[in-house]
């Protein structure tokens, strides 16, 4: 069977989550990969949590089913760990991304963790500081791109700036690539 | 070629609105369709399209509009879901029994009550028997695909009769996917002009359009449009071919697949299709010989191809993503197994009720399909001829 590989982003209404699942799946369709990016809807409030899925392969995509067992976890806000268990259905190799200015290793013992590998970034703080706003989005793109061999930086910046340039300024587009940039400098592993 | 773009099911048929240009749009905004029409509008406001868009205060009033436009000549676009396409249902009626070739995206969505805004067949379903033309879609290529062969082949010579396309809500509507869009230049000329066959606006040749019409020719003119139906088959089939030559890519009644020397086998329509050919292809792993088939046209109902398709089967899965309350099964079950009930050897059919306002069908609710067909095939015995899938007892 061809390999998928299955992404479960767990956010908040408002942070760009979904924004962020689709950048994600343009960013692999640019290195040539078949993508889906879907959103799990329900009452859409600002702060709600919310779950975005994305699947990618080298071969066309058939499923149209949710994502179950997602390889890849990113966690937008980690408020959501005491409620959510953010590990759900994955495989043992999973890797899991956490917005956290916390180490993996701390991490990995908040979420009694015994398998895959966990990453941390502070997002929250980059988006901040970058953009002045608490927008993590394009920031867990970054990491990603780093721990992951689905997106890679390059197409991601490109495919960040044409998608963001539709609705920002030139200098917010700008910014957000500096998140990127920074995030995946700044990801730190186990 | 095309490019390669990602996006969602709704924008890719707005995208097919664009390059179709049809001379007028008439609509009212529900979910999961909404951003179908937002998408136009926007089109319409930047001077993309020489569409008049004319903004309603109810889906009846958006097909009567349209009904009013098709029959003065115009070449007409709308689209709709669940209780939107419901309170069409009376203009459904009128368009397709005036003969007018109206395109209509429904985005399949299920009826209330209990209130659910996701993704099922029973709006669409609920239309059967409506005169319209039907085609369900996979996924976002297929629902771009299908809108705009639903142009010609309503305009058809001989055929006459509107078209809706359905593609499942949410799951495929708000979906980004990789997908491939024509030039805009292919579609024009793939449509070419629209040269509508009675206008009301021809002043040189006046005529009555929806007049009384009694015991003396309604009988008649039922006739003409089941007649009419027919004759889309020819239809959809010479579109197809033509479309194959602009796109690459190819359409029928239907989509076998592992199907030739499969014992068993799964029909279906709409996004589950993809999921389930996921699944023949693991089943296929192991030995287990499965195929599927997956429904494109609904109206006219391909009989004699389905029978030729499904004859050789010992045991075939029915899914319905719609029920038809206190009927022998859903929908495309009672069509089916009608069909094979003259061939001389036929499959034990059954029928499966699932993914109703939304629910997800999975791999494991499939391969529960499958191990029932293998016990079917083995015992030949049905258990259980219509059940209830991915359902708490």
């Amino acid at each position: 069977m061809p390999k998928i590989t299955e992404v479960r982003w767990h956010g908040r209404g408002g942070q760009g989550t979904v924004t962020a699942a689709k950048i994600f799946a343009e960013t692999a369709m640019s290195g040539g990969k078949h993508v889906q990016a879907f959103p799990e809807y329900g009452p859409e409030r600002m702060g709600a949590p919310l779950r975005a899925y994305n699947r990618v392969s080298d071969t066309p995509l058939a499923l149209h089913c949710q994502v179950t067992n997602p390889g890849i976890v990113a966690v937008v806000d980690v408020t959501l760990l005491g409620t959510i268990d953010v590990t759900e259905g994955t495989p043992d190799d999973a890797i899991f991304v956490i917005n956290t200015p916390e180490d993996p290793k701390t991490m990995r013992k908040n979420l009694n963790l015994q398998h895959g590998s966990l990453f941390t970034v502070d997002a929250t703080t980059i988006s901040l500081e970058t953009l002045g706003r608490p927008i993590p989005n394009t920031p867990m793109l970054g990491a990603l791109a780093k721990v992951t061999d689905v997106i890679s930086k390059d197409n991601l910046i490109e495919d960040t700036r044409v998608n963001l340039s539709k609705k920002l300024s030139e200098e917010m587009v700008q910014k957000n690539i500096e998140a990127i940039t920074r995030a995946y400098e700044e990801v730190k592993s186990e | 070629m095309g490019k390669q773009v990602a996006m969602t099911g709704n924008i890719a048929v707005a995208n097919a609105m664009r390059q179709i240009n049809p001379d007028v749009c008439a609509a009212y905004p529900i979910t999961p369709s909404t951003e179908v029409m937002q998408q136009f509008a926007s089109f319409v406001a930047d001077g993309k399209v020489d569409t008049e868009l004319v903004t309603v205060e109810s889906e009846h009033s958006a097909m009567s509009a349209g009904i009013g436009a098709a029959a003065a000549g115009g070449r007409v676009m709308t689209a709709t879901s669940a209780n939107g396409l419901a309170l069409m249902w009376e203009m459904l009626y009128i368009a397709s029994g005036n003969r007018l070739p109206i395109a209509m995206m429904v985005i399949n969505r299920a009826l209330s009550a209990p209130i659910n805004i996701h993704g099922d067949h029973s709006d669409e379903m609920g239309a059967r028997d409506a005169g319209w033309i039907q085609m369900y879609s996979e996924n976002g290529q297929e629902a771009y695909d299908n809108i705009i062969q639903a142009i010609l082949i309503g305009e058809s010579e001989g055929v006459l009769l509107p078209a809706m396309v359905g593609m499942d809500g949410f799951i495929i509507s708000h979906s980004i996917e990789n997908l491939e869009l024509l030039e805009d230049k292919q579609v024009r000329d793939f449509l070419g002009e629209f040269k509508p066959k009675h206008p009301l606006l021809n002043i040189n040749k006046p005529i009555t359009m929806g007049p009384l019409d009694l015991q003396d020719y309604y009988s008649e003119h039922k006739r003409q449009q089941a007649q009419a139906m027919q004759k889309a088959k020819a239809a959809i089939l010479k579109v197809a071919k033509d479309y194959k030559a602009v796109s690459g890519r190819e359409y029928g009644f239907f989509e076998p697949y592992k199907l030739e020397d499969a014992d068993i086998g799964i029909l279906t329509l709409g996004s589950s299709a993809g999921t389930t050919r996921f699944v023949v292809d693991l089943m296929r792993e192991k030995g287990i010989k499965v195929g599927m088939i997956k429904l494109r046209v609904f109206r006219p109902f391909p009989i004699e191809e389905l029978q030729q398709a499904l004859s050789h089967l010992k045991a075939l899965a029915v899914m319905d993503r719609s029920d038809s309350f206190g009927a022998a099964g859903g929908p495309v079950f009672s069509e089916v197994r009608s069909a094979l009930y003259d061939l001389p050897a036929r499959p034990k059919t059954v029928n499966y009720i699932y993914g109703l306002g939304g629910r997800d069908l999975g791999i494991s609710p499939i391969e529960r399909v499958v191990k029932d067909l293998q016990e079917i095939h083995q015992t030949e015995k049905i258990k259980e001829l219509v059940t209830h899938l991915t359902v708490r007892e």
